[in-house]
């Protein structure tokens, strides 16, 4: 049985050309990046040249880019970096509902600091009003916060409008684009932000790495202290290996993202048309056309999500949902909540998330999969 | 992340349906928590002579539900009442820890359907 990873959002594979490109960083070239002899020097121009990878995707400056262990780490660097540099200029930070738990909790312990946070609603397709930023802005905020694209649903944010709105009034914006770098074109002028996350192991490098770009005279207090790495902004030896991967696969999306694009957003409405001609009742969450390529989140009325990421998983086929019963912490997804979808419908969704690795026979399989699972477990469900 | 056994439920998952002239029914969970399950027995001299459940839920709680129609067919009323949640994730060699909430469902669910059959035949509700 051939098994079909429909999972891209929560983790991809490292790309082969990415591990090639990583191979030598190991045990040949493992000097310090930090060190002044050949094998540190050596090193270290393994690690610029990642880094301009990583600045060239984003049309930006080399030293903008500070590396970071995690798209969460560079999360909670830029909010609460930010936070504390500019803390005697004002306490107050704007975000949505909808934005991972990286931010949410990073605002929530800010707010515990004595911080204010507005969280801003989302409507029923998991857009943020640009209106409702412009309105929240008070003298007292330091920071607007607002994701690239939903990790659940996908939903693409207006974020040049809102960062032109942050212009306006003098405050910094960031955004989370571990989603969409890679994927969409990720353009750090033309979207108008100070910062921007990136996690290495959703653009097919190794888990353990990431990104934030840091607009040139934003003042960031580090979360780790140490020496003298990343200009300051970030202690810790390099992981070099990981981090020179993340440079391939950067300069890889960069070169494929145009095409992947259009392949992937083929696929997934050719899955999203197979799965709504066979099954009754099956309702799409998210944005119709504003929503990234590869992800299609699909409620299935009167099923609960967990009990059909098992009969996939049985069948060789990987998905995931938003479900209280997949969330690990008895609650359903945020996301979904907020975009007002009704509780029946958020237990019932189930997130298909593509990437590099599937092809049009998967999209088949999938929908051949689905109907008797789905039969099945209506035909146990007290739901009607 | 679940045992052979509660999988094997879940997969073929034994008495599944509803009973018509059902003598009690107990109905529990909310779709804001995530399960709901809907249990239904048919009781004959005081024994479960049959029991059938309808579950919404993930696959520990389609697996409880399971399990526990098997406990409890041809019991003593006495003697089902008895069953705890324990009883239930025993029965599937365990459930993770985030799940036992599951288990607590059927258990609760049996209750229901037993409390809902003593009110329909005016009988006093037995001490434990």
């Amino acid at each position: 049985m051939k098994k079909i990873y429909l999972d891209h959002n929560a983790t991809t594979p490292v790309d082969p050309r990415v591990l090639t490109a990583m191979h030598p960083y190991f045990s040949e070239v493992f000097g310090n990046p930090s060190s002044i002899h050949a094998f540190g020097r050596e090193a270290k121009e393994a690690l610029e040249r990642a880094r301009g990878r990583i600045a060239h995707l984003l049309r930006a400056g080399e030293r903008e880019i500070c590396f970071t262990g995690s798209g969460t780490e560079a999360d909670n660097m830029a909010i609460k970096g930010v936070a504390h540099s500019y803390r005697n200029k004002g306490d107050h930070l704007i975000t949505s509902q909808i934005e991972h738990h990286a931010v949410l909790a990073s605002c929530a312990y800010l707010e515990k600091e004595g911080f204010r946070v507005t969280y801003l609603p989302v409507d029923g397709t998991g857009r943020v009003d640009p209106d409702d930023v412009r309105k929240a802005i008070t003298d007292h905020t330091i920071l607007i916060t607002i994701m690239h694209a939903n990790n659940e649903v996908g939903t693409i944010q207006a974020i040049p409008e809102i960062g032109r709105i942050a212009r306006e009034h003098g405050v910094l914006f960031h955004t989370d684009a571990v989603q969409t770098a890679g994927k969409l074109p990720v353009d750090v002028d033309a979207l108008n932000v100070d910062l921007l996350s990136l996690s290495g192991h959703k653009i097919y490098a190794p888990k353990g790495v990431g990104a934030l770009y840091i607009r040139k005279g934003t003042k960031i207090t580090p979360l780790i202290h140490g020496g003298h790495h990343e200009h300051g902004r970030r202690a810790g030896t390099e992981n070099l290996a990981s981090l020179v991967g993340l440079g391939k696969a950067a300069e890889i999306a960069g070169a494929e993202r145009a095409e992947e694009y259009k392949r992937l957003t083929k696929l997934r409405d050719a899955l999203h048309k197979k799965i709504t001609d066979r099954i009754e009742r099956v309702f799409l969450n998210g944005h119709p056309t504003q929503r990234i390529a590869n992800t299609l989140n699909l409620s299935f009325a009167a099923v609960e999500g967990e009990s059909i990421i098992l009969s996939l998983d049985m069948e060789g086929i990987a998905v995931a949902s938003g479900s209280a019963c997949t969330s690990g912490s008895l609650e359903s997804s945020h996301v979904l909540n907020a975009m007002g979808i009704i509780p029946e419908l958020t237990q019932s969704s189930v997130r298909f998330s593509l990437g590099r690795t599937n092809t049009p026979e998967d999209m088949e399989t999938v929908a051949e999969a689905l109907p008797p699972i789905i039969e099945r477990l209506r035909a146990m469900s007290p739901l009607t | 992340m679940y045992s052979e056994k509660v999988m094997d439920h879940f997969q073929h998952p034994r008495n599944v349906g509803q009973l018509p002239d059902a003598d009690g029914i107990g109905e529990i969970g909310n779709p804001v928590c995530g399960d709901i399950m809907k249990l239904y027995i048919k009781v004959w001299d005081d024994r479960i002579q049959d029991v059938k459940f309808q579950t919404f839920g993930c696959g520990a709680a389609i697996a409880s539900s399971s399990m526990m129609t098997e406990l409890v067919m041809g019991k003593p009323l006495e003697e089902a009442e008895r069953i705890t949640r324990k009883n239930v994730a025993d029965a599937l060699d365990g459930l993770p820890p985030n799940k036992m909430h599951c288990s607590n469902l059927a258990a609760d669910a049996l209750h229901k359907a037993i409390e809902d059959y003593r009110i329909r035949n005016a009988l006093p509700a037995v001490a434990p």
